[in-house]
């Protein structure tokens, strides 16, 4: 028997299980696309989410917005100006540490990038804290809160549509880009073989520069719709985020664009479970524990290719 | 050691005193530690570093340094030995700190000899090793990175989370001290454990440290080690010649494992309280840099690496305001490097990593694979697969 009150509560899950799933997704397909090309775990990439919160919030602060905007035209007009602008941004930033901190150890033992990725993450969280203080900031929440509508007994804030909307919208121009566009054909083939990829003709440093923009921006995006969403980041949110996105890529199968953004909802909805079922403090070893159940019997994650041994 | 014998007739002073040190191994290791033991509190009374801190305060930085060679030392088994990325090292850690907690505390009412706690601890930590290498070590390179990852987040939150039984996220307090059977230390006295005596720390992690030394080397040039090479070059390879991959790489999250508790039962003991915060991804990330850095594969360069960084990380960046007031240095005596400390040490990992990709002191055997195939310049495209400490094969 399903009473009122469960439906209504499952249902709020739900969209919960959205919200959060959606910004491991955005975070997720900038792991999995750095680690298709270049086969390197970017540890810094979760810290890039949280400068995108960060710099939104200069943003929008910047802009003088401080509360709800509640003109449908004025809002969308600064939530496209702070998407681009965040985006933007962090793309480069994306960039400059593709280009000073990766690039130079391409050749270097496996390793070698990894420890310079926990560098940088140490530096971005350190760089971030510096600047914006220790504390926890409160962001500018300027899509309304009070803007809801009912389903199944429970009241949803419509920015959790917003929010799956921009995720949806992101993740499918990116896997049309890649699948479509003349760039995204030299990032599929640079992931398959860089050197013969190069040798026909591809831009090696370019393709692999665009693949830390794309990714760098859409965890700027993640970023913000984080702030817009739960109105107060903190300058260590992005570590532990950044690991349960790296988890949703490998859950759905590293390097595979849909199984990151399928492994981002699954540890979501995982994830808004256990906080139901009242173990929200367990919630890391839940997600964790699937990850190793599920990688032990499908070794390559849910959506990825089982390839044979290399020589 | 083929490859020496080749050497020309008349070796230099260097090579015959690598000969000597690869002939009386073990003695050569207890001789080195011994000399190391013996400097490091004496070059602490020397004006540079007597500037800082008394020597007292020295010997127990360099005690609680040693806790990370140990960690690095074991997680060069698993990561440099045997090609295993583990991230989730410190996990190990914690459970042999957990493990003296539980033998020898006022929390369990138990006290256990701390003697008796080391291999104690060390078995434990080997048993939750082979838990969870048994099911996931057929997955390869990253896959296994982020499982061992995940198992490192996984501990420290039952530790956390289970508190009827550890006390959560308060720790448990309370734990014994070592003590030395005989010595009777209710007045103190030099042969006495505590606060203000790190001295017999420090001997007791110098006796460690020398230990696990030998041990490993020993194992390194044993079948087992050659084991662990060859999968570590070419799993298939190594399989079809006869290796039994499961127990081999088993063997080496095991022993890694048991190391890592001995870091921890000696830990526990030295700093009294374990809390789930002590064992988070940073001490497992720290380590890695700490073997990276060193010059994985090579033990003398993954323990210096440790020392290094541990010097750097918890002493050096901790007393640049202190520093830079000595030396009345304009602008720089005005800021506050406590602030900066983690800013500077992501700095420093970065830095490094790019002036010395391969380590500051690269295991010989692994940079003359990494230079045998050197391509001339100009065709620097991928350059030699550096199939390096994890192979590509697979993912």
């Amino acid at each position: 028997m399903l009473d009122d009150t469960l439906v209504a509560t499952l249902t709020a899950q739900f969209f919960n299980g959205l919200t959060i799933g959606g910004i491991y997704a955005l975070i997720a397909l900038g792991y999995t696309m750095v680690y298709g090309i270049i086969e390197l775990i970017n540890f810094a990439h979760g810290e890039l989410f949280m400068v995108g919160a960060f710099v939104s919030f200069s943003v929008l602060t910047g802009f003088g917005f401080a509360g709800p905007i509640t003109d449908p035209v004025t809002l969308t007009w600064v939530l496209a100006v702070a998407f681009v602008l965040t985006m933007l941004l962090l793309g480069v930033l994306g960039i400059s540490i593709e280009r000073f901190a990766y690039r130079p150890l391409r050749n270097a033992p496996r390793l070698a990038p990894l420890i310079t990725a926990i560098g940088v993450s140490f530096i971005l969280q350190n760089l971030i804290s510096a600047i914006y203080g220790g504390s926890s900031k409160p962001t500018p929440q300027v899509f309304p809160f009070a803007w809801r509508f009912e389903i199944l007994g429970a009241t949803i804030p419509w920015i959790t549509v917003f929010i799956f909307v921009v995720t949806v919208i992101l993740t499918v121009s990116l896997s049309q880009f890649i699948a479509r566009s003349r760039m995204g054909r030299a990032m599929r083939s640079t992931a398959q073989d860089r050197e013969a990829a190069q040798l026909m003709g591809v831009n090696i440093n370019v393709t692999i520069a665009l693949t830390f923009f794309i990714g760098s921006a859409l965890a700027g995006a993640a970023g913000i719709v984080y702030g817009l969403n739960y109105g107060t980041i903190n300058f260590t949110m992005g570590f532990s985020a950044g690991l349960i996105a790296f988890t949703a890529a490998v859950l759905g199968g590293i390097g595979n664009i849909t199984g990151a953004v399928l492994g981002g909802f699954i540890i979501g909805f995982i994830q808004v479970i256990a906080a139901q079922l009242g173990y929200s403090r367990w919630t890391d070893a839940v997600v964790f524990s699937v990850l190793i159940i599920v990688l032990v019997f499908r070794p390559s994650g849910l959506l990825g290719q089982q390839v044979g041994e290399r020589a | 050691m083929t490859a020496r014998a080749a050497l020309p007739s008349s070796p230099g002073l260097r090579q015959r005193l690598d000969a000597l040190g690869t002939r009386h191994r073990s003695l050569t290791i207890i001789l080195g530690m011994a000399l190391v033991t013996a400097l490091l509190p004496l070059i602490a009374t020397l004006p540079p570093f007597s500037g800082f801190n008394k020597q007292i305060v020295w010997i127990d930085n360099f005690a609680s340094a040693g806790v990370f060679i140990l960690l690095a030392l074991g997680l060069n088994v698993v990561v440099g030995m045997a090609g295993l990325l583990d991230l989730g090292y410190a996990a190990f850690f914690a459970i042999g700190a957990y493990a003296y907690a539980y033998g020898s505390s006022t929390f369990t009412d138990l006290s256990v000899p701390f003697w008796i706690m080391l291999p104690i601890g060390a078995v434990v930590a080997a048993i939750f090793g082979i838990l969870l290498g048994a099911p996931t070590l057929r997955l390869r390179g990253d896959y296994l990175a982020i499982v061992t990852l995940g198992f490192g987040e996984i501990v420290p939150v039952v530790f956390r989370n289970a508190s009827q039984w550890t006390n959560g996220t308060q720790g448990i307090a309370g734990i014994r001290r070592p003590a030395i059977p005989g010595v009777d230390c209710g007045s103190g006295g030099p042969l006495c454990f505590g606060a203000g005596s790190p001295l017999p720390y420090y001997i007791v992690m110098a006796i460690l440290i020398t230990t696990v030394l030998i041990v490993l080397y020993r194992l390194q040039d044993s079948r087992l080690g050659r084991s662990w090479q060859a999968i570590r070059e070419d799993e298939l390879a190594a399989a079809s010649n006869g290796i039994n991959t499961v127990t081999t790489k088993l063997l080496a999250f095991a022993l890694g494992a048991s190391v890592a508790g001995f870091a921890g039962v000696f830990s526990a003991s030295k700093f009294i309280n374990v809390t789930p915060e002590q064992f988070g991804f940073n001490v497992s990330f720290t380590v890695l840099a700490m073997v990276v850095l060193g010059g994985i594969g090579n033990m003398w360069g993954v323990a210096i690496g440790a020392f290094i960084i541990y010097m750097i990380n918890s002493v050096l960046l901790k007393q640049l305001n202190a520093f830079f007031d000595t030396f009345r240095v304009p602008i720089l005596s005005d800021i506050d490097f406590v602030q900066y400390q983690y800013l500077l040490y992501g700095l420093l990992l970065v830095a490094m990593m790019l002036t010395r990709p391969e380590g500051l002191f690269p295991n010989r055997r692994r940079a003359a694979e990494l230079h045998v195939t050197d391509e001339p310049p100009g065709a620097d495209v991928e350059g030699p697969d550096p199939s390096g400490p994890l192979g590509r094969g697979g993912t």
